[in-house]
């Protein structure tokens, strides 16, 4: 199991001046300062007693039950409609595959409240889909499944990335293998490929649930913001950072820890997911037969 | 603790669309900070342009945006020399915490109206149509003032003749989004998303009345929204401060808010 990635580092860390490991461990710290010094800030904001006592608000609640509904309905959407997609561009080589590769990583670089705009276009009354759809007396904007649009839209790219990662990172060998078997693609596919991607499918999971859960943008832009049907946990963060501090703080703390949790807890990202796209085991070439 | 202060204005300020990014190089100019309700933007952007006329070397920066959320940040400490909210809980609020200088003075008007996109696609023909259910309607969040006002406007309307008692709470339960500033109001029904919307009269400027058409509250109804402006204490420039809130009282920066709709407030000692 000797993978490209181990090669890449191999090379890369050929022997080096005795100066960069400290200035390493420097930037390393500085790092770790500042993506950790505004958690802490946060945390340190509010007294545990606090936390409790306002955690059992109902307007709490409200939001994190509205959050943990419409971040697992978008996961589950992504999962469903994010995998035949990931083992498609992990597996075939075919006409316009980069452009469709563009069109999927996108949401990750566009600024959530342009996405938001756009699925307005698309999908909002006056969009040219939701001009079609409200014939049909369905209504996207200003509803929950509006949200869960919205959060699709921005955590696909987070699951299929990894997935596809995984799919290709599949020892090409062991599918023909199952092929000299006589095992049909699907069966391939359900008993070689998807096992052993499966590690890269759930931290893609934890990554893509996590993108959702904190969905803002998108969100406030084209599903609007009201209790209860579409004010999601950083919506209330934000309307709660004009009026009520120490409520933003009590929901930001929570969305820290659910974040963190998600993505100790299933985001063990195989290593090199990241950079599948360079080096011998790019994505689109091993395992197609 | 300054540096999670700190950190807490960064996370305020990111949230914020409409700050504006300090110049980098070019002319040492000094920046004179207002912070001013949304509702003020075309005007407060037309009062910046003569002030930066008559003081050569001294450049406005504005911030527009709902006026709970300047007094937010003002709160957690962003940097500002003039504060001028769209009602009068917020210069309260900000006024608590000593951050304002002197007295604010109430400089501008306002009245509300509704507004429908030009398609009128919920087909509303008078107030009393707006409790009908399944209305799309887009209000300001309670917190900000044009949320604040809607909400008395509707109780008000409650009151006259030809009204339900129960009318204001009919209506309200036909919200389907509260926004953080008048303007996103405008935006959801110019756009044809919402049915209708609450917002000032200031905002049918001439390019949004285009797309959507209003529908006047009666006078007895109305509420007339009240803005206060004020310098703030942690201004490095006070001189400059007052010398603004200044023109902006003054006879030019009054006819400037009446052309764009705001309500001019003669006769102020």
């Amino acid at each position: 199991m000797s993978h490209a990635p181990d090669a890449r580092f191999a090379a890369a860390g050929r022997p080096s001046p005795p100066l960069i490991p400290g200035l390493a461990i420097a930037a390393i710290g500085v790092l770790v300062l500042l993506l950790a010094l505004p958690f802490v800030g946060l945390i340190a904001r509010v007294s545990p007693r606090t936390l409790l006592v306002r955690l059992g608000e109902p307007a709490v609640l409200e939001a994190l039950r509205l959050s943990l509904l419409t971040s697992i309905s978008a996961t589950a959407l992504v999962v469903i409609l994010g995998t035949p997609a990931a083992y498609l561009l992990a597996t075939r080589e075919f006409r316009g595959k980069r452009l469709l590769e563009v069109l999927i990583q996108l949401p990750m670089v566009l600024p959530p409240t342009v996405a938001g705009f756009a699925l307005l276009m698309a999908f909002g009354r006056m969009g040219f889909a939701g001009h079609w759809l409200s014939a049909f007396g369905v209504s996207l904007p200003f509803t929950t499944v509006g949200v869960i649009l919205a959060q699709v839209f921005m955590a696909a790219p987070f699951f299929i990335a990894p997935a596809r990662a995984g799919f290709a990172g599949v020892d090409p060998r062991l599918l023909d293998a199952a092929a000299t078997l006589r095992a049909s693609e699907t069966q391939r596919f359900l008993r070689v490929m998807l096992p052993l991607a499966l590690p890269s499918l759930v931290a893609g999971v934890s990554l893509s649930g996590a993108r959702a859960l904190g969905e803002f943008g998108a969100t406030i832009t084209f599903a609007g913001n009201l209790p209860g049907v579409t004010q999601t946990m950083p919506l209330a963060v934000y309307v709660a950072l004009q009026s009520d501090l120490d409520a933003a703080v009590v929901l930001s703390v929570l969305l820290l820890v659910m974040s963190f949790g998600l993505l100790l807890g299933l985001g063990s990202a195989p290593p090199g997911w990241m950079g599948v796209r360079s080096g011998a085991g790019h994505p689109g070439s091993p395992p197609h037969r | 603790m300054k540096g999670l202060r700190a950190c807490l204005v960064a996370a305020v300020l990111c949230f914020t669309s409409s700050v504006p990014i300090a110049h980098a190089a070019g002319a040492p100019k000094q920046t004179l900070r207002v912070f001013a309700a949304a509702s003020l933007a075309d005007a407060f952007r037309e009062i910046a342009t003569a002030f930066e006329r008559e003081h050569p070397g001294l450049e406005v920066q504005l911030n527009l945006a709902g006026s709970q959320q300047l007094a937010s940040q003002l709160a957690n400490g962003a940097a500002a020399d003039v504060f001028a909210s769209a009602d009068e809980r917020w210069m309260s609020d900000v006024r608590e915490k000593q951050l304002v200088d002197g007295e604010p003075r109430v400089f501008a008007h306002n009245r509300l109206v509704v507004i429908l996109p030009r398609t009128n696609p919920a087909r509303i023909g008078r107030l009393q149509d707006l409790t009908r259910r399944g209305i799309k309607l887009v209000v300001g969040a309670d917190a900000v003032p044009v949320g604040r006002y809607s909400r008395e406007m509707l109780q008000n309307l409650a009151r006259l003749d030809g009204f339900d008692v129960d009318y204001a709470r009919r209506v309200l339960a036909n919200v389907v989004s509260e926004e953080e500033n008048v303007k996103s109001v405008v935006g959801k029904v110019q756009l044809g998303e919402a049915d209708a919307g609450i917002v000032y009269r200031s905002d049918v400027t001439p390019a949004i009345a285009r797309y959507v058409r209003a529908i006047e509250i009666p006078e007895p109804a109305n509420v007339l929204a009240r803005y206060p402006i004020a310098t703030l204490a942690g201004s490095r420039m006070p001189d400059d401060a007052r010398a603004f809130v200044a023109l902006v009282l003054s006879p030019s920066g009054q006819s400037v808010l009446q052309r764009r709709g705001i309500m001019p407030v003669t006769g102020t000692p």
